[in-house]
């Protein structure tokens, strides 16, 4: 009896295909859109937090200004702040810019950037050629550094950096390593005037610059500590050093700011989704009208299949099927649609294109419910007609 | 009811009510009918012809009075089990012959066919068979709007006959036919009639009525003239 019905209501929708398609056009955008935004949504805050993860699992950066009392850290200060029970390490960073001069010639768009060996550590892949500077070497009184591409093709004509030396703010350094593209987020953005980045040890950058303060540091947590326990002794160590001084630092967790972005993208697809209750209504409020045109139209068909040996609860069946069916026609051409526009929409914006079947499940498991809870009604009414009366309609 | 009765109605009353009143449309009806009788039921417009129709077949059930069809007493079933009967024991034949537009002659047959539940194949068969004893076996596969108006009321009886029904009941049958189609039609049915199929014709048309073996009158909801028990 199902294969009947289902083989009548699958004949019924085809016999009018430009009206099956109208009626299920409601469906098929509201389902489109949902499954494209969620996966769209989906793939770009996966992109984010990768990105994040990468740079910011286990790491704080800290801004600490100061106050007019005391502006900045000194490095005993940055000792206590190693001392912090689960913290791994600590990199100050000293940022300046500063001239090289290479056989004669003076570049003097030079980054000169100072971080501990910490920060090296941890951004090891970094490294692309020779090495990086031992403990011993960061004492601040040997003159080792290491430099970017940019450098080594503007200010070493790109010959092979490594052993040569070069004159920075005065002093002479000898290079011995190449770092590639800086992760952190601390650095500073490359413009094309630039003459390259070379990286010192902090201390060597303080003595260049005269400065005894350390402003901007990022602290690296260890393995399995726990993070939030880490920035509040961190933020206590802080205090103490600042007296409670108002404004005097940041502290930016970024594992608090990633599970701040999952809540926020968790957000967007709650919101998603009641967008595509909405759109999911206004679709089924669309099938409930043809179908209640479909009954009207047929009446006399109706009355006659009952004259005929037709069960109300038959009828009622048949017309189910076919607002089922237009539902989960619609719900699958949306699907394709929604899976299209996430696509695109993922090359356009450069991120992940994921499906989600979780998505795509619930797409067609809602269009199969809108189809039988806005068809119940047509198919009710069709089952209820009274034959004579039915039969005697034009 | 005797064993060869198909159809026994015994004081049956059909009432409408209105606003303010109550319309009697049959009034105390008694009718027996034969195994392989062909009856016409003969009354003007407002008779009452047309609501006893309705109730012979099924697709009415009376104010009161009793009905018994084909052995079963029917007459206060409910509409699901009405439209087993009607599937099992009736074959409508309407004025408008009511086909279905977008199916074809053969899937039109095969619709009784479908709701008794018949397995596919078997439906095939059997809806070939009946359009062959209407000779309508080469048009098998076209749509109603391809067929004539008389080879359409063939495929009408073809599928009214599908079944095997106790009685085959026809409503104006030649109303939309013109006078040469129309005897085609009668012709087909003393066919129908002489293979032992019991037929039950409405008519308004005492010359189509004059048709049948027996013809009962009608008029104002009461049986007048004619016989009221077999000839």
């Amino acid at each position: 009896m199902f294969v009947e019905s289902f083989r009548m209501a699958l004949r019924n929708i085809k016999s009018n295909k430009m009206r099956s398609f109208l009626t299920m056009l409601g469906i098929v955008i509201g389902v489109a859109a949902v499954i494209g935004l969620v996966t769209i949504v989906q793939g770009v805050t996966s992109r984010v937090m990768d990105e994040f993860s990468d740079l910011g699992a286990g790491m704080m950066s800290v801004s600490a200004p100061g106050t007019a009392l005391k502006r900045g850290l000194t490095e005993s200060d940055v000792e206590t702040l190693r001392a912090i029970d689960g913290v791994e390490g600590v990199s100050p960073n000293l940022s300046t810019t500063g001239s090289a001069v290479k056989n004669r010639e003076i570049f003097d768009n030079v980054t000169i950037e100072g971080d501990d060996l910490s920060y090296f550590q941890r951004n090891s892949s970094m490294l692309e050629e020779g090495r990086i500077f031992n403990a011993s070497e960061a004492d601040g009184n040997t003159y080792v550094c290491m430099v970017d591409k940019t450098f080594v093709t503007k200010v070493l004509n790109g010959t092979d950096p490594i052993g040569q030396t070069v004159r920075l703010n005065g002093i002479e350094y000898t290079i011995i390593g190449r770092l590639g593209a800086n992760n952190s987020m601390m650095s500073m953005s490359d413009t094309s005037n630039s003459d390259g980045t070379v990286y010192l040890p902090y201390r060597n950058v303080m003595h260049m610059t005269g400065t005894a303060q350390i402003q901007s540091l990022e602290v690296y947590t260890k393995d399995g500590a726990d993070s939030s326990a880490v920035e509040s002794a961190l933020r206590a160590a802080l205090d103490r050093i600042y007296n409670n001084a108002d404004n005097a630092y940041a502290v930016i967790n970024m594992e608090s700011l990633l599970s701040v972005m999952d809540t926020v993208s968790g957000m967007l697809t709650t919101m998603l989704g009641g967008i595509a209750a909405i759109s999911l209504l206004v679709g089924g409020i669309g099938i409930m009208n043809m179908m209640l045109v479909s009954v009207t139209e047929r009446t006399r068909e109706i009355g006659l299949r009952k004259a005929l040996g037709a069960e109300p609860r038959r009828i009622q069946i048949q017309f189910l099927m076919e607002s089922i069916l237009l539902s989960l026609i619609g719900g699958a051409i949306g699907i394709v649609f929604g899976l299209l526009i996430a696509f695109i929409g993922s090359s356009v914006l450069n991120t992940t294109f994921r499906i989600s079947y979780g998505a795509i499940a619930l797409g067609a498991g809602f269009s199969a419910a809108v189809g039988i809870i806005f068809g119940w009604m047509p198919a009710k009414r069709a089952s209820e007609l009274n034959p004579i009366d039915a039969l005697r309609a034009d | 009811m005797a064993g060869d009765e198909i159809l026994y109605m015994h004081d049956i009353c059909k009432d409408y009510v209105m606003a303010d009143s109550v319309l009697h449309v049959l009034k105390n009806i008694t009718l027996t009918v034969r195994k392989g009788q062909f009856l016409a039921i003969l009354g003007p417009s407002g008779s009452g012809k047309s609501t006893l129709m309705n109730i012979i077949g099924c697709l009415d059930v009376p104010t009161s009075g009793d009905y018994w069809l084909a052995g079963r007493y029917v007459a206060d079933e409910d509409e699901t089990s009405l439209s087993h009967i009607r599937n099992r024991e009736i074959g409508f034949v309407f004025q408008s012959f009511q086909l279905l537009q977008r199916q074809t002659a053969l899937e039109n047959v095969e619709l009784p066919l479908i709701y008794a539940n018949m397995p596919e194949k078997k439906r095939k068969e059997r809806a070939q068979e009946c359009l062959e004893m209407v000779g309508l076996s080469d048009k098998m596969d076209n749509y109603p709007n391809q067929l004539s108006g008389g080879q359409q009321q063939r495929v009408a009886i073809a599928r009214a006959m599908a079944n095997h029904p106790s009685i085959l009941l026809a409503d104006e049958p030649t109303g939309a036919l013109d006078q040469r189609t129309g005897a085609q039609v009668m012709e087909l049915f003393h066919e129908l009639n002489d293979e032992g199929n019991t037929i039950i014709m409405i008519t308004h048309d005492s010359k189509i009525a004059s048709h049948a073996k027996r013809i009962v009158k009608i008029l104002d909801g009461v049986i007048s003239e004619g016989d009221t028990s077999d000839a």
